[in-house]
């Protein structure tokens, strides 16, 4: 048993390993034969990778007896229960939850607010732009958790993925064209910044299990997708937030 | 070492303040709404703690060395010196910027965890049709080209969203010809390349190119890196799918020659 643990332990750190080698071999190769310099702290460096590399493989670990159960088990006791309402109560809970803390966001919504600032759009005070942060903040949390209730719904009735995805992007464009010039890199940013580390798995576990618990759903066409919606709706929100104050 | 064992518990509370959310959203629904026990909780509690541990040596291990040299070689690649835009006389050159704005992207995305796991699920679920890998690498060589044109589109100072309306009008077209199965797959593949690892990494050499570069704002120009690394593994990945469809019939179809008649 300890045996097993051990042996599956070394190779998966193995594989970690390897996936930090394309990182390891750029910076050398660029650090070394391109800016022609050493490499300021070889040891730490070493020890950096290393700790990166035992993240990934606990990581991984858990994720195949934490996350996954977890949003698959979700998945089936919600279409047990049957209950529309409340799964997608808990849809909306999950997008909105996730996101408000996400720090990359957070980030992202006070690069925002200095731009307005500075582009005159709201007063430069201190308190204007904690304020103009947090409302973007509030903004983007809402579309995720919007969004996961339109992929939720989706998964549940069945609708093909595209139709809906392509009806946002025609949203992005004609949103494009009314917003303020400034707020548009901004914007399509934020679409890929929302979606953490910890929920992608989540919500991909959520989908799948929903998939495969209702009948004629397939969880490869109808699984997966969820992700993909708690990308696009920020973009059209920000953009909204941006026409509106 | 005694800052970095402080350094090591500072990481460890900012990641278990974003864990705990979801954690009280699940438990939540779990106690009030469905009343039911959760299966197997002494192993799903084991595999949340490895997530909040493996999360934290992960990001800890980033900010002790890969981000601030990458950081740094991001700023040294974009200084005005070595693009050679400080003489008069000399032409710019951006070649090695280009490599190692691709580079950089395919690398961090090989390393980025939320992929791994949706590789791992699309893996399982095809039941092994979707290779672990080849969905990795499409994803990488999509945030790569993604990176590069986004560099690109920083030094010509060309707006955003013409190049996304064009990937936008690129990706409508592909779904029509892609096989069925990949196409939510494929529109997944965007939203999750760009976390941990490449984030801040991208976004360095954004602003490192946006100062640098004359004519150009940081405040402006500095953005629109993440969203072409979010749309072009789409493609990618659709791309992956038809040329495996393409080459899993041409085998098909020259084995049912040799063995049809």
């Amino acid at each position: 048993m300890v045996k097993n643990l051990i042996k599956n332990l070394t190779s998966s750190l193995l594989e970690s390993l390897r996936d930090l080698a394309p990182i390891l071999a750029v910076i050398t190769f660029f650090q070394l034969v391109i800016l022609q310099e050493h490499i300021p702290d070889l040891p730490a460096l070493l020890g950096g990778i290393f700790l990166v590399a035992i993240g990934l493989t606990l990581f991984v670990y858990g994720l195949r007896i934490g996350l996954f159960p977890i949003g698959e088990s979700m998945a089936h006791s919600f279409a047990g229960k049957g209950s529309l309402f409340w799964i997608l109560v808990f849809a909306f809970a999950l997008g909105f939850g996730t996101t408000i803390a996400e720090p990359a966001l957070i980030a992202v919504g006070n690069e925002a607010a200095v731009v307005a600032a500075d582009g005159g759009m709201i007063a430069s005070t201190p308190e204007s732009i904690k304020n103009y942060a947090d409302g973007l903040r509030f903004t983007v949390a809402l579309s995720v958790g919007l969004a996961i209730v339109i992929g939720v719904l989706r998964i549940i009735r069945g609708w093909p993925i595209q139709y809906l995805i392509i009806s946002g992007y025609i949203c992005v464009v004609i949103m494009t064209i009314f917003a303020p010039p400034w707020i548009i890199g901004i914007a399509y940013d934020s679409g890929g910044v929302t979606t953490s580390t910890i929920t992608v798995p989540l919500v991909t576990a959520l989908g799948v299990g929903l998939a495969t618990s209702i009948r004629g759903r397939n969880p490869m066409t109808d699984g997966f997708g969820l992700i993909a919606f708690a990308s696009l709706t920020p973009m059209i929100f920000v953009m909204g937030y941006g026409m509106l104050l | 070492m005694s800052s970095g064992i402080m350094n090591f518990l500072h990481t460890l509370a900012s990641t278990a303040r974003d864990v705990i959310p979801i954690v009280l959203i699940i438990f939540g629904f779990q106690v009030f709404v469905l009343r039911r026990k959760m299966p197997n909780l002494g192993m799903v509690l084991t595999g949340l703690l490895l997530v909040l541990l493996g999360m934290t040596f992960f990001l800890q291990g980033l900010e002790q060395a890969l981000f601030p040299l990458g950081k740094l070689m991001a700023k040294q690649l974009t200084a005005p010196e070595f693009l050679g835009l400080s003489g008069s006389d000399s032409e710019p050159h951006y070649f090695w910027l280009y490599v190692f704005a691709a580079a950089i992207g395919f690398s961090t995305t090989i390393a980025e965890p939320a992929l791994i796991a949706v590789a791992i699920k699309a893996n399982e679920v095809s039941s092994g049709a979707v290779g672990t890998w080849g969905l990795r690498i499409a994803v990488a060589i999509g945030v790569a080209f993604g990176i590069a044109l986004g560099t690109y589109r920083i030094i010509t100072g060309t707006p955003v969203h013409y190049y996304i309306i064009v990937g936008y009008i690129l990706v409508v077209i592909q779904t029509f010809f892609c096989p069925k199965q990949i196409i939510a797959l494929a529109y997944d593949s965007g939203g999750v390349t760009t976390s941990t690892v490449t984030v801040p990494l991208v976004a360095a050499l954004g602003l490192g190119l946006s100062s640098n570069i004359p004519g150009r704002n940081p405040l402006l120009d500095g953005f629109g890196l993440i969203a072409f690394a979010s749309l072009f593994p789409i493609m990618s990945v659709m791309a992956y799918a038809q040329l495996s469809d393409w080459q899993s019939k041409r085998i098909k179809k020259a084995k049912s020659k040799r063995y049809g008649g």
